[in-house]
């Protein structure tokens, strides 16, 4: 197997992991503090291989999600492109940011991407008016800096690049 | 590991892919939104990803079975002897509740209205619940193979949970009655008032409104479906009011209401095929919220 197919499916299992931790059913209290697993694994994707994971995996990775979500088709591959963009524009920057910045950038992607699914879904007609919707943004910033450390292990274990 | 020698890295060609797959995105949401156009593919779609759900689902189930495998004994035990004990209980209730269908019946075809007939029924199991924050979903294990349709009514042993809102070949989805975007027309058991029980969002939340404060409601009332706009069949248990506030500065009531169904602690809901009306027109199929709305504008 060479480089190129191995990273691809290493880069891949992740995405997959992340895609059934966040349908995994939980307890109902449980909902709000889930973090957005799926942001997350793209934003570290993004950052650390620009290079094999970029808008277009950010949108059938949203696509997926969509259609497992069975919200809006197209709002979470909308949101996910908008991420995967602007993590690849900040990429070199994020990659020099200490963690506890990294962290806060983080927070400010997944809320701009929750963000965007709010305007999209206002649009349709359907806003959730609870604040609770933001607690995701904040349980992902404190979750980022140990994924970090899981897929950094990840990514040098298989030579992911 | 940095800029590989392909060099997939210009800017310019990731603006290109962002804006193709963005406005891609858009065309899909609008399709979406506008038209049932899209509604195969995501059938087809689902098909592919339901290995995925299963998968997700396999956790809480194996633990589930752990569960009822160290303790199954002596909690099957309890299980058989209290449903033992309800048996009597509900025949009696049944025997007493087939003499008043025969009458209801029979006074009906006196008066010349339609029957109603008993409906069909199959047990669905759930494997997904509420995925999608703020939104009340849940996915169940039976689909258009087993002649679903989107607006059947799901229930629970204690009253209505929602309708199916989503039909794929093995699992179909449901909206239940506490999402934001779900409204099911009700009428006050006690005095057939009629009105609307919008969902919240909130797990346990719903809301009554467009009811003036002259209007008959206390707190305790329990709400049924009452069957207009043909999706839900009359008579089934909706919610229970908790909450009145009668703000002289609003020109309605803000009532809250629980719902009767357990919707969080079910592993198996019951689809109904309501048996429509025979003598009237077949009920036209629209959604909850547009039949309610029409209630709304005339209030008793």
């Amino acid at each position: 197997m060479n480089n190129i197919t191995r990273s691809r499916l290493v880069i891949a299992t992740t995405f997959l992991v992340a895609i059934l931790l966040s349908i995994l059913p939980g307890p109902d209290w449980a909902e709000q503090f889930r973090p957005n697993w799926v942001a997350l694994v793209l934003i570290y994707w993004c950052m650390a291989t620009p290079q094999r994971v970029g808008v277009g995996t950010g949108w059938v990775v949203g696509l997926v999600m969509d259609v497992l979500y069975g919200s809006l088709l197209g709002q979470q591959a909308l949101a996910k492109t908008v991420l995967a963009f602007l993590t690849l524009k900040l990429h070199l920057q994020l990659r020099m940011f200490p963690r506890w910045q990294q962290a806060v950038s983080v927070l400010v992607l997944i809320a701009s991407n929750h963000l965007l699914i709010l305007w999209v879904k206002s649009l349709v007609g359907q806003s959730p008016a609870s604040w609770t919707y933001w607690t995701p943004s904040i349980v992902s910033m404190l979750i980022w800096p140990w994924l970090f450390v899981i897929l950094r292990d990840v990514r040098r274990r298989w030579h992911v690049s | 590991m940095l800029n590989s020698p392909g060099g997939s890295l210009h800017l310019p060609s990731i603006l290109t892919r962002f804006v193709v797959f963005s406005v891609l995105s858009v065309a899909l949401m609008m399709l979406d939104h506008r038209g049932q156009h899209l509604e195969k593919i995501r059938a087809g779609l689902s098909v592919v990803f339901y290995p995925l759900q299963i998968a997700a689902a396999l956790p809480a189930r194996t633990g589930a079975a752990i569960m009822d495998f160290i303790g199954g004994d002596r909690a099957l035990r309890e299980k058989y002897q209290r449903l033992n004990d309800e048996r009597p209980l509900l025949l009696a209730k049944l025997e007493k509740f087939e003499a008043l269908e025969a009458e209801n019946n029979h006074l009906r075809s006196l008066l010349g209205s339609a029957e109603r007939i008993a409906e069909r029924a199959v047990v669905a199991e759930l494997i997904e619940v509420s995925q999608e924050p703020f939104t009340r979903k849940i996915v169940i294990a039976k689909g258009s193979s087993d002649k679903l349709y989107v607006g059947q009514p799901i229930i629970d042993a204690y009253g209505i949970m929602g309708q199916i809102t989503q039909v794929g070949i093995l699992q179909s989805q449901a909206t239940l009655i506490t999402d934001p975007d779900h409204a099911i027309p009700v009428q006050v058991s006690r005095n057939g008032l009629r009105a609307i029980v919008f969902g919240t969002g909130e797990r346990d939340g719903l809301a009554v409104r467009y009811l003036t404060s002259s209007a008959d409601i206390r707190v305790g009332d329990t709400l049924i479906s009452s069957g207009m706009g043909g999706t839900f069949p009359f008579g089934y248990p909706v919610a229970v009011v908790s909450h009145i506030v009668n703000d002289p500065n609003e020109s309605f009531l803000d009532i809250s209401a629980r719902p009767v169904a357990h919707l969080g602690h079910n592993k198996e809901v019951l689809l109904i095929w309501p048996t429509r009306p025979t003598q009237s027109s077949p009920a036209p199929k629209v959604d909850a919220k547009t039949s309610g709305a029409k209630n709304a504008r005339k209030p008793q």
